[in-house]
């Protein structure tokens, strides 16, 4: 490693929070994260724009999901800072929502569809309180809004992947929070519950919300997002989808891993 | 008989009642906090916590003696139990963090050399001439015979604060059991909760010595909540019957062992737990083995009864010998394999709703709806009879079919 590298890391883990715009729904800053000795981040800035859909955007392996749990402090980061509309994450979690990958679940748990929704109000509910009926009803106009109404005492196994996604959707939705952050929410899921989702999304965004997913499309990035962020292990470009989502940018990111004809059609998309 | 219904009632005299009381109260405990354990996936965590009492308990008898006490005071066995207990916790933890070891072999490691430990104390302590050492060993496998109302309020007090820090820590311990990665981002810390349902099974373990042991206490935290997996599929209800569960199975074990002479009580409560366990394994409903034994039959029968009907409809010859006999049973078929009225009528029912698809695939270009079409569901299933009506507008009339 040579030594501009090593002052760039420096530099990215000793920046002020000031200098990390407040209005942005997240915002970091030479955010360096590591599994042993290999970096799968290093020291990456970005700042999303509110009230916008985001797509971060990158190769397999590049970083993307890594990205968002050290934003949410799920793995410790080597250095950075990270800004939730200029606040510590400590003081942001009330505004966070977060849909997890679905392949790390136990799907024969015993919880239901309704049950899982309700745990996206645990934050509002504390320890002791009973689940009120205002607080099933949230729950279950979340689960309405992902048309997933009258499967609410389903056990979350006997649902199909898309479902499944669905619900976890609606437990964020129950969170009532100000920024969205999804990881991988069209991953193998049907064609429906994809539209169904973006339908979602959208809505969200209509009403002043924040949605930054990691997505692995590219050739829906232009039809579903206004924002985009590349990333490969170092940050590769972000900014609106027509401006930031070229092919030259794609190219950098991703290396010889992209076919040209594929850079093409993606050209015609964004055009 | 007689004297198992004396004790089932708190007859058979003060000292069985209060195990059978003592026995109900820790198998309630036990119960509720084997279930996150069990829901965590780190049921094993529990044996060494358990394995890794002995030394404490050798340990506290040696400095208590040495102090100059009779080394009998239960309280001081008890603490000794649970510092050691949480020594051997701690360090599993930390072979599993520090090194590439996996948890399974840290808890394998550190379970058999505390037990090895303990067992090489309590030898010592034989050898040794002081104190009245004589039923140290009981906490390996239990004792009821001197249990002294003391005892008893040393398990009612603990059990009931143990239940009630898990009804507390209820939803944040299923949130971290059930998805920790969520439960995280949510702003709940899930190395603290972690710890506090260790801890819960530490104060079950330490409370459970003297009655169950610490061989057997395992058996106590684990088998209730997988025997009311079997009942429910949600969490809350999984807990309070494994609580249940645990709490009869350490009464009725208790008034057994009361009834009959030189019956060893923890091994009995345990043996009574595994019959409830072996009871729902068979009977539960659908996720018992007799159930998932019954629909998979009455899956196939549905299978064949359909391949028969559509073989009906088409004239063509059935072969199949359970295929004949499930259409012969419900009156399809004649003895000799031809269509009964009935066989006839239910085949053209079928030759229809495979017309009736062929139109809703025309109409419903939508696979989420069409892909439901696998050849066993009921068309009615899929959809409303407004729309079927609908499909047979478009049909004409029902044809006959051959048969």
């Amino acid at each position: 490693m040579t030594a501009e590298t090593l002052t760039l890391a420096a530099s990215g883990g000793t920046a002020t929070p000031a200098g990390l715009d407040p209005s942005s729904p997240l915002a970091v800053r030479g955010l360096t994260v590591s599994y042993g000795e290999k970096p799968a981040l290093f020291s990456v800035d970005a700042t999303f724009p509110a009230g916008a859909m985001s797509a971060i955007v990158g190769p397999n392996g590049a970083g993307k999901s890594t990205f968002l749990k050290a934003a949410l402090g799920l793995i410790p980061a080597v250095s950075g800072e990270v800004r939730i509309f200029g606040a510590p994450l400590a003081a942001s979690r009330d505004r966070i929502a977060y849909v997890p990958q679905r392949a790390s679940i136990d799907w024969d748990f015993p919880t239901t569809v309704i049950d899982v929704v309700l745990m996206g109000r645990y934050r509002k509910l504390g320890l002791l309180r009973r689940v009120s009926k205002a607080e099933r009803a949230t729950a279950l106009d979340a689960l309405a809004r992902v048309g997933m109404e009258g499967f609410a005492e389903r056990q979350i196994g006997q649902l199909s992947g898309g479902q499944q996604q669905r619900v976890f959707l609606a437990r964020a939705l129950a969170q009532e929070a100000d920024l969205y952050l999804l990881d991988e929410p069209f991953a193998g899921v049907d064609a429906a519950t994809e539209k169904a989702i973006i339908e979602v999304l959208k809505s969200l965004k209509e009403q002043g919300k924040s949605v930054i997913a990691v997505h692995h499309d590219l050739s829906t990035v232009a039809a579903y997002f206004d924002h985009v962020f590349l990333v490969n292990v170092r940050a590769m470009g972000e900014g609106p989808v027509a401006r930031a989502f070229t092919p030259e940018a794609l190219a950098q990111t991703y290396g010889g891993r992209l076919a040209a004809t594929q850079l093409a059609e993606l050209a015609l998309t964004t055009g | 008989m007689a004297g198992f219904l004396d004790a089932l009632l708190l007859q058979a005299g003060y000292n069985a009642a209060l195990v059978a009381i003592g026995a109900a109260l820790l198998g309630f405990a036990a119960g509720t906090a084997g279930t996150f354990l069990f829901l965590r996936k780190r049921a094993l965590v529990s044996d060494a916590v358990a394995h890794a009492t002995l030394p404490g308990v050798g340990l506290a008898f040696i400095v208590m003696v040495s102090l100059g006490g009779e080394g009998r005071s239960l309280a001081g066995l008890l603490l000794g139990s649970a510092l050691s207990a949480f020594a051997g916790l701690w360090l599993v933890e930390w072979i599993a963090r520090a090194t590439r070891l996996s948890e399974d072999a840290a808890i394998g490691a550190v379970l058999s050399v505390f037990f090895g430990l303990g067992v090489v104390l309590l030898t010592v302590i034989q050898s040794l001439d002081r104190g009245r050492q004589a039923g140290l060993e009981d906490f390996l496998l239990g004792s009821t015979a001197g249990m002294l109302l003391q005892d008893a309020l040393i398990i009612a007090g603990g059990g009931a604060a143990v239940v009630a820090v898990i009804w507390a820590l209820r939803r944040p311990m299923t949130l971290v059991a059930f998805d920790p990665g969520y439960a995280a981002a949510i702003g709940i810390d899930t190395r603290r909760v972690d710890l506090a349902m260790m801890a819960l099974v530490m104060a079950v373990t330490v409370i459970g010595l003297k009655l169950v042991g610490l061989i057997l206490i395992v058996a106590l935290l684990i088998i209730p909540a997988v025997t009311a997996r079997f009942w429910t599929d949600r969490v809350e209800r999984v807990l309070w019957t494994a609580g249940l569960l645990g709490a009869a199975a350490g009464y009725v074990g208790a008034a057994l062992s009361a009834s009959a002479p030189d019956m060893p009580t923890g091994p009995i409560i345990v043996l009574i737990a595994a019959g409830l366990f072996a009871l729902s394994l068979l009977c539960a409903p659908r996720r018992g083995v007799l159930a998932a034994i019954l629909a998979r039959r009455r899956f196939q029968a549905r299978v064949h009864r359909r391949q028969g009907l559509l073989a009906l409809t088409r004239a063509e010859p059935i072969h199949d010998p359970v295929t004949l006999r499930i259409l012969r049973r419900e009156g399809l078929i004649r003895a000799d394999g031809v269509a009964t009225d009935k066989g006839r009528a239910q085949a053209a029912k079928i030759a229809r709703d495979e017309r009736r698809w062929d139109i809703a695939r025309e109409v419903h270009q939508d696979t989420s709806l069409t892909g439901r079409y696998d050849g066993l569901t009921p068309i009615e299933e899929v959809f409303a009879p407004d729309e079927i009506a609908d499909f047979d507008a478009r049909l004409g009339p029902p044809q006959p079919v051959g048969g």
